[in-house]
């Protein structure tokens, strides 16, 4: 069987894989990083987007072989090593964007992403098209373009952290 | 140690418990559990949406590589069929047809998708692999793909015990007292319409994982469920003859339900039976395809309603013809759907006098047609709100004034309808005033005039709707055939130095029960949120329960929570009356401090506890040690959640596209406990109901091919198609339960369509339109935009 070498969250791996191996099923079979999750099959819903070298990428659509030599972030990998939540990670609990927490890996993975690609900020209608490759049943998506328009002024140094003004 | 505390109690909107783990990838769900030696289930489905089965050859999968076994119905022969949990008596008496529905086919299949094989393997690849080399050979037969085509003379026929493949032919109401209405009336309003049929579509797929333990005889299912105990009942005693005792059913943390997850599905009982029989682990888990093609959809009724009023408007009787569709097997919960929680919610929010309606239940060759958010409910209100919308513009009264003419009134409740319900509270003049302020609905003609400027046809609806939820009281839904209990199970477990875990019955799939229900502990016996956890989804841990649906968590879960806690509190006083050498009627209980009236004497929560279960000084002889009371608590009545729904959509006549621009919600769910999550359901129920109006639909073809069976073709909504949700909330508290909650997990669903749909019809005044059906699709708008219009030139 042929072998794949990539690095997941900091640590390498290589790993015996079939040709048809998809880089979701690496994740969630052979390194058991079960928080990226498969909700279509398709490439539609985005419950499995990871990065692959700083992008995010649909890793049911991806095989493992491709992603030999890549540097992989899961969502198990945002957190700081002292469990400190990475920025969008807290502005999902604080603006409750989240609820059955299916497609929330996904979405994190696809926010940051996002964001980042953003370094001049977001309006609503962009975050709204961003999001387009990633589904949730349960929220309606108020919450998540909110907490993401909150992580995004974190991330780009325009507030200091996501807590919520009352309301 | 005094530490200070943000207020935790009811009313605050307490961040969620259960976050941190979804956050950071550590939820644990279905899929996500590997056993020891497990294997993995593929299903072999059916192309044809009715065909016999000459013969199934399963030689040359069983040889394929890493394949363990291969499982057709002739090996499941004597397990039974998948029982159904409600009978509903036609209008002559004779109970509903109820053919069998087997786990795997029995020489006959029925829809697209109906389970023929399962094959297991040491991988799922391997699995799937093996499938394809299952030889089946079927006799297509003709196929009834709608309910027309199932009803038409000589229509095929799907189960031989349903002739004309009917399920039930029901009625409710009082006909001749109707007629009568009708034939005083001075105007009649009536249209047709279909409601749609959708797909579910919770993001995770439905999943099952089945363990046996020789040594003990145990089986374990881990399983995709809103509620563990019903699908241990169900399968164990009516499906496999597994003992309770013997059965352990687990839904661990379970990614959205909407009602697809309630029922007990073949692939449960597949994989609990294959796990016996060879002897280890078997998972399966859906592709989404399976998921379109085995999940219960949703609605699909066709309804004729006509709606009598009088010279001024006032509505005097409203007669209701349905066909419900119930697909091709009778999934859990179904027959109930288009009776007792449709055709009893026609009154709505109005004093109709006299309703008549009659529902056909018919089986067709889809998948089966269950509770989908909302159940019953939202057809219900799509009808009712459409109704009153077209008897407002041909009446020429206001749209608004008609209904305030019709409302019951707020002093009316107690209120009991012409259709078995009995509201215990509402007010909805009020929620209506404050909707339109908030959505400023006098304003709006200046929006649809600056729309236009911008060569946007702008529109505004509203709603102003019922619905009946936190079900439900036993003794009721048995004599309307429920054949199962609809209380609910609470244990409060108070632990020796006073942290507490709450075991529910209730499950949570996304609606935050964690925190909520910690809260209400935190409220009543003062103790933090941090240190209450809340135990559900494990029949090995949890007494009993009913599970999650129907809005009902809270009214019911959170009221036997309530109850127990009242025990834990009674308990505690004669405790304390003992330690502190006082009368028990002496004391007195607040936030977690038990006080002798009067006095400055008082003892901790955490005092009592460990007085309990460190019982040196106690009294022991009228008293057991420890602090841990069940409760069962059986709702007097359902709970009535009420309120106004407002949408503007704006249509581009160039594409036909309708777009909600803004959406306003005031309901009145009773009591909030934790405002930031009721919005987030509110929210998300309105999305889900937008999805309906204007985006969602599940296709059949004549053939019975179901066209739309991914996410590629049927149309989920998305974050581009969605407005912010404004939701504020007006309270009147349920009068039977104590906690005074109502339930706010369907509201969102079944307010927004029509909304949505009258801001649509709005929007089009100018075309002559009267009705649109959902979903409505920019085909449909601009079909009707083009009408009579020349085609323009090549």
């Amino acid at each position: 069987m042929p072998q794949v070498t990539l690095t997941v969250n900091g640590k390498a791996h290589t790993v015996e894989v079939e040709g048809r191996t998809l880089l979701v099923e690496l994740l969630r079979e052979k390194l058991r990083l079960t928080g990226t999750h498969v909700g279509c099959d398709t490439s539609q819903c985005g419950a499995c987007v990871v990065h692959v070298n700083g992008d995010s990428v649909k890793s049911c659509t991806m095989l493992a072989l491709q992603a030999d030599g890549a540097q992989v972030t899961t969502i198990e990998g945002l957190a700081k090593p002292d469990g400190t939540l990475h920025p969008m990670q807290e502005a999902f609990r604080e603006y409750h964007a989240l609820q059955c927490g299916f497609c929330t890996p996904g979405m994190v993975m696809s926010a940051i992403d996002l964001v980042q690609k953003h370094p001049q900020g977001l309006s609503e209608k962009e975050i709204r098209e961003g999001l387009e490759g990633n589904l949730c049943r349960c929220t309606g998506y108020h919450n998540i373009v909110k907490a993401i328009a909150a992580a995004a002024d974190v991330m780009h140094g325009k507030r200091t952290e996501v807590a919520r003004a009352a309301e | 140690m005094n530490v200070v505390v943000p207020f935790e109690g009811i009313g605050a909107s307490v961040r969620r418990k259960e976050d941190l783990r979804f956050l950071s990838g550590r939820g644990q769900y279905t899929d996500d559990i590997v056993r020891p030696g497990q294997t993995a289930a593929y299903i072999l489905r059916s192309p044809h949406a009715h065909a016999t089965i000459r013969a199934i050859d399963t030689a040359a999968a069983k040889a394929m590589p890493g394949v363990v076994a291969v499982f057709t119905g002739a090996d499941m022969a004597g397990i039974g069929g998948l029982p159904c949990g409600w009978q509903i008596h036609s209008k002559d008496g004779s109970p509903m047809a109820e053919p069998k529905h087997p786990v795997l086919a029995e020489g006959k299949v029925r829809h697209v998708g109906d389970p023929v094989a399962v094959v297991i393997a040491e991988t799922r690849a391997q699995a799937k692999d093996a499938a394809e080399a299952i030889q089946v050979d079927y006799a297509v037969l003709p196929s009834a793909a709608t309910m027309e085509a199932a009803l038409a003379p000589g229509a095929p026929l799907i189960h031989e015990g349903a002739p004309g493949n009917l399920c039930y032919d029901w009625h409710i109401g009082d006909k001749a007292a109707n007629d009568a209405a009708f034939a005083r009336a001075a105007k009649v309003v009536s249209f047709e319409t279909t409601n749609n049929r959708l797909v579910p579509n919770a993001m995770e797929p439905r999943a099952a994982l089945g363990d046996y333990d020789p040594t003990t005889g145990e089986y374990t299912l881990w399983t995709t469920s809103q509620n563990p105990h019903v699908i241990r009942l169900l399968m164990g005693a009516f499906v496999l003859q597994i003992p309770e005792a013997k059965l352990r059913v687990v839904a661990p943390d379970v990614g959205g339900g909407f009602g697809s997850k309630i029922y007990h599905y073949a692939e449960e009982a597949i994989v609990t039976w294959a796990a016996g029989k060879i002897g280890r682990p078997v998972k399966w888990t859906a592709e989404r395809t399976e998921s379109f093609q085995s999940d219960a959809h949703g609605r699909d009724h066709v309804t004729k309603a006509e709606l009598a009023l009088d010279a001024d408007g006032r509505f005097l009787a409203l007669r209701v013809s349905t066909k419900a569709n119930m697909g091709a097997y009778l999934s859990t919960f179904a027959p109930c759907v288009p009776t007792y929680l449709y055709a009893t919610l026609l009154a709505g929010v109005y004093t109709t006098p006299t309703i008549y309606a009659e529902v056909k239940a018919v089986f067709t060759n889809t998948v089966p047609v269950d509770a989908y958010r909302g159940a019953g409910r939202p057809e219900a209100t799509y009808l009712l709100e459409r109704l009153v919308d077209i008897a407002a513009a041909e009446t020429g009264i206001d749209r608004i004034e008609i209904r305030r003419r019709n409302f019951i009134p707020t002093d009316a409740f107690p209120y009991q309808t012409p259709v078995a319900l009995q509201y215990d509270s509402g007010n909805y003049h009020a929620t209506l005033d404050e909707a339109l302020k908030a959505a400023d609905w006098a304003g709006f003609e200046a929006r649809r005039a600056e729309a236009a400027k911008r060569g946007k046809l702008r529109g505004i609806g509203c709603s102003t709707y019922l619905e009946a939820c936190g079900i439900a009281p036993s003794a009721v839904v048995g004599s309307l055939g429920a054949r199962a209990g609809l209380y609910e199970v609470g244990t409060i477990r108070v632990h020796p130095t006073g942290s507490v875990t709450v075991l529910t019955g209730a499950h949570s799939h996304g609606q935050g029960h964690e925190t909520t229900f910690a809260q209400l502990v935190a409220d009543r016996l003062g103790v933090p949120v941090a240190q209450v956890d809340v135990v559900h989804g494990d029949t090995a841990k949890v007494p009993f329960g009913m599970g999650t649906y129907g809005s009902r968590s809270l009214a019911v879960g959170g009221s036997a929570m309530f109850k127990a806690m009242d025990k834990v509190i009674a308990k505690g006083k004669k405790i304390a009356a003992h330690l502190m050498e006082a009368s028990v009627e002496d004391i007195e209980f607040d936030r977690g401090t038990f006080r002798v009236a009067g006095t400055d004497k008082a003892k901790s929560l955490a005092e009592i506890a460990l007085a309990a279960y460190v019982p040196h000084n106690y009294p022991i002889e009228e008293l057991e040690p420890g602090l841990e009371e069940t409760a069962f608590y059986d709702p007097k009545n359902f709970t009535y959640p009420g309120g106004c729904h407002v949408a503007e959509v704006e249509i581009d006549p160039e594409t036909g596209r309708a777009t909600v621009v803004t959406f306003t919600a005031v309901d009145d769910v009773g009591r909030v406990i934790n405002p930031m999550i009721v919005e987030g359901q509110v929210q998300g129920g309105v999305a889900q109901g937008i999805g309906q109006a204007l985006l969602e639909q599940a296709v059949y073809d004549e053939n019975g091919q179901l066209l739309s069976a991914s996410m590629m073709d049927y149309t989920m909504p998305r974050a581009d198609d969605l407005p912010l949700v404004g939701v504020a909330t007006h309270t009147t508290l349920c009068t039977h339960n104590p906690l005074g909650v109502k339930g706010c997990g369907e509201v969102g669903a079944i307010g927004s369509p029509p909304a949505v749909m009258n801001a649509v019809v709005d929007a089009l005044r100018d075309y002559g339109v009267r009705h649109i059906e959902m979903p409505a699709t920019p085909a449909k708008i601009w079909g009707i935009i083009n009408a009579g219009r020349p085609m323009a030139a090549e």
